[in-house]
């Protein structure tokens, strides 16, 4: 009797546990199949049928205008967010995994100062940042180039955070030390031996700086003017601003974002359990 | 053992050797070059543009020779700030992110709680999918996912208009009352799987024994989930909400997209927006100002609610 209310509690349970991740998953997924959907139509079938349910094939015609229009500007754009997102991010991690070695590592003086300071710039908001840099880059003649949004997207106080966190957990100090009395470098070391037991973390540290360089909108805002050194972000900002007047561009501003948004799913998907272990360190706060 | 005789006395013989023993720590010029390459970019582009901020906050201009003489700038005190303070539009925005922090920070949070609390459980299958599903939005920025969502609040296009109006409902996303929470959702649609992860991997750190414990007294999936499980995560959930708050002030992007579809929001409906007029006014002084309090009323925020949430706990 009371085993049997049980599975009977157990199966409302279940159906409707289901029930609501479907829904929650409807809700997760359906600005994506809209995009999907609306990417591969014609650009008067946008307004004319209806939004979920595939009409004119139009997804290669729509490919070729995205990348053709305004001299291929599109293109660029992409080219212009891997420098920003990906080569940043590379250079990011490798500066921030020097400093949080040498932070969980070698003991010097002003160490847990340093540390602190490093810390308090996890706090500091991105966006409070952009007005200012603007100013000392005009300054500098630096505003509309690439090193205007490059320089400050490097800079990543959570990396060096949880990189200290990481070489301080896979690094034994005994195989520091080995290497030492086998006379080598501290560089060498770092390299050959700290840096292949750090990877798993440093791509989680990589992913992280990823996504924060791939969502900051205000720095290349308010640095770039010139559209040539626009992210994808801005560009189709800018490209959104226009459809009132130019209503074509709506087909592009779509597929566009179809084209930018989905290597980037596909790698998250991919590398999911690097996210993991840098949720649950950053967690650790 | 002789072997480690001599290494022991030739690390004693050199200074440089010996400073490792004491310490382990190399030379101060090896220390500096692990340390500059991050250190430097850090002092340029994060330490030297807050103080260059708190410094303008500081700062007003003044005109010497009435209207065609030349201005200069000069030390001002708090002058900036009591504009600021007497700026009716800085209040109404943050009034307006109040608003949308009471609401859809708890909202989000919520469902994140909730959807955590699912994957650790029997309950539910094909978890990876879902798990996969919920996070995915985090891949998207922020402009393409109101990009995105403006095309679903978009009268002419949107199929969900569509379908709410084939049932009688006539929504309007973009109008005055309901775009704040037209961007609350978008802001929702993005963060609720990242939260969500955070509380997922605080969950599968619990040692499964407390579970067996609470199984063999009898207690429900429920009761696990609510009188064991959330108070041994709510560190996680202290800190997704600290992070929200964070992210609720900083609020640019999305306003910004549904501004280009939408009269309603205007050029300084969220406090960065603000701070972007008024800088693009060429009144950076007061731009500064209006950027320090902001920054100010986060940590203020921030601290609070962690100090409040730790004395409740009775840490």
């Amino acid at each position: 009797m009371n085993n049997l209310t049980t599975t009977r509690e157990s199966r409302a349970g279940r159906t409707a546990a289901m029930g609501l991740m479907l829904l929650l998953a409807v809700y997760f997924l359906l600005p994506v199949y809209f995009l999907v959907v609306a990417a591969t139509k014609p650009q008067g079938d946008l307004a004319a049928t209806n939004g979920l349910v595939f009409s004119h094939f139009d997804l290669f015609e729509n490919l070729h205008v995205l990348f053709t229009r305004s001299d291929g500007v599109f293109g660029r754009w992409a080219l212009n967010t891997v420098v920003y997102a990906v080569l940043g991010a590379a250079t990011g991690t490798l500066i921030s995994a020097l400093c949080g070695y040498a932070l969980a590592k070698f003991r010097f003086r002003g160490r847990e100062f340093l540390f602190s300071v490093i810390l308090g710039g996890v706090l500091v908001p991105t966006t409070a940042l952009a007005l200012p840099l603007f100013l000392l880059f005009s300054a500098t003649g630096l505003v509309n180039t690439y090193l205007a949004v490059f320089l400050p997207s490097i800079v990543s106080p959570f990396g060096v955070y949880l990189a200290r966190i990481f070489a301080g957990a896979s690094v034994p100090q005994e195989l520091i030390e080995s290497a030492r009395l086998d006379g080598a470098g501290e560089f060498r070391t770092f390299f050959s031996v700290a840096f292949r037991l750090m990877t798993p973390a440093l791509v989680t540290i990589f992913l992280f700086q990823f996504v924060a360089i791939w969502n900051n909108f205000f720095l290349p805002m308010v640095m770039l003017q010139k559209e040539s050194l626009f992210p994808i972000t801005l560009g189709l900002y800018e490209w959104n601003g226009q459809t009132a007047r130019a209503p074509l561009l709506q087909e592009s501003v779509i597929t566009g974002s179809l084209v930018s948004i989905l290597p980037v799913i596909v790698v998250f998907i991919l590398l999911q359990r690097f996210w993991r272990t840098g949720l649950a360190a950053g967690s650790l706060k | 053992m002789t072997d480690l005789a001599t290494r022991t006395a030739g690390v004693a013989a050199t200074p440089v050797r010996r400073r490792r023993i004491d310490g382990g720590g190399p030379r101060a010029g090896t220390v500096a070059a692990f340390v500059t390459p991050f250190f430097l970019p850090f002092l340029l582009f994060y330490l030297v543009p807050v103080g260059y901020a708190l410094w303008q906050s500081f700062r007003v201009v003044r005109r010497s020779g009435g209207q065609y003489g030349t201005s200069y700038t000069a030390f001002g005190g708090f002058e900036q700030y009591g504009e600021v303070l007497r700026n009716t539009e800085f209040w109404s925005s943050i009034g307006r992110i109040g608003l949308f922090g009471i609401v859809q920070v708890p909202v989000m949070l919520f469902v994140a709680l909730i959807i955590a609390l699912l994957l650790d459980t029997p309950l539910l299958r094909a978890k990876g999918f879902f798990r996969i599903v919920a996070f995915m939005p985090y891949a998207v920025p922020g402009v393409i996912a109101a990009i995105m969502w403006s095309y679903l609040y978009s009268p002419q296009l949107s199929p969900v208009v569509d379908l709410l109006n084939g049932v009688g409902l006539h929504p309007d996303f973009l109008g005055p009352g309901a775009v704040l929470w037209s961007a609350a959702n978008v802001s929702t649609w993005l963060w609720t799987g990242y939260n969500m992860l955070i509380m997922f991997s605080a969950l599968q750190s619990i040692p499964q024994e407390l579970y067996e414990a609470a199984k063999i007294d009898g207690a429900s999936d429920w009761t696990t989930a609510w009188r064991i499980k959330v108070p041994i995560i709510a560190p996680s959930i202290v800190l997704t909400t600290v992070f929200s708050i964070i992210g609720t002030l900083q609020l640019y992007a999305e306003p910004a997209v549904l501004r280009q579809i939408s009269s309603n929001i205007s050029s300084t409906f969220t406090p960065n927006m603000l701070a972007y007029t008024v800088a693009s006014g060429n009144n950076y002084q007061q731009a500064a100002a209006i950027s320090v309090v902001i920054a100010v009323i986060t940590f203020v925020l921030s601290f609070g609610f962690m100090r409040l949430t730790s004395r409740k706990a009775g840490l």
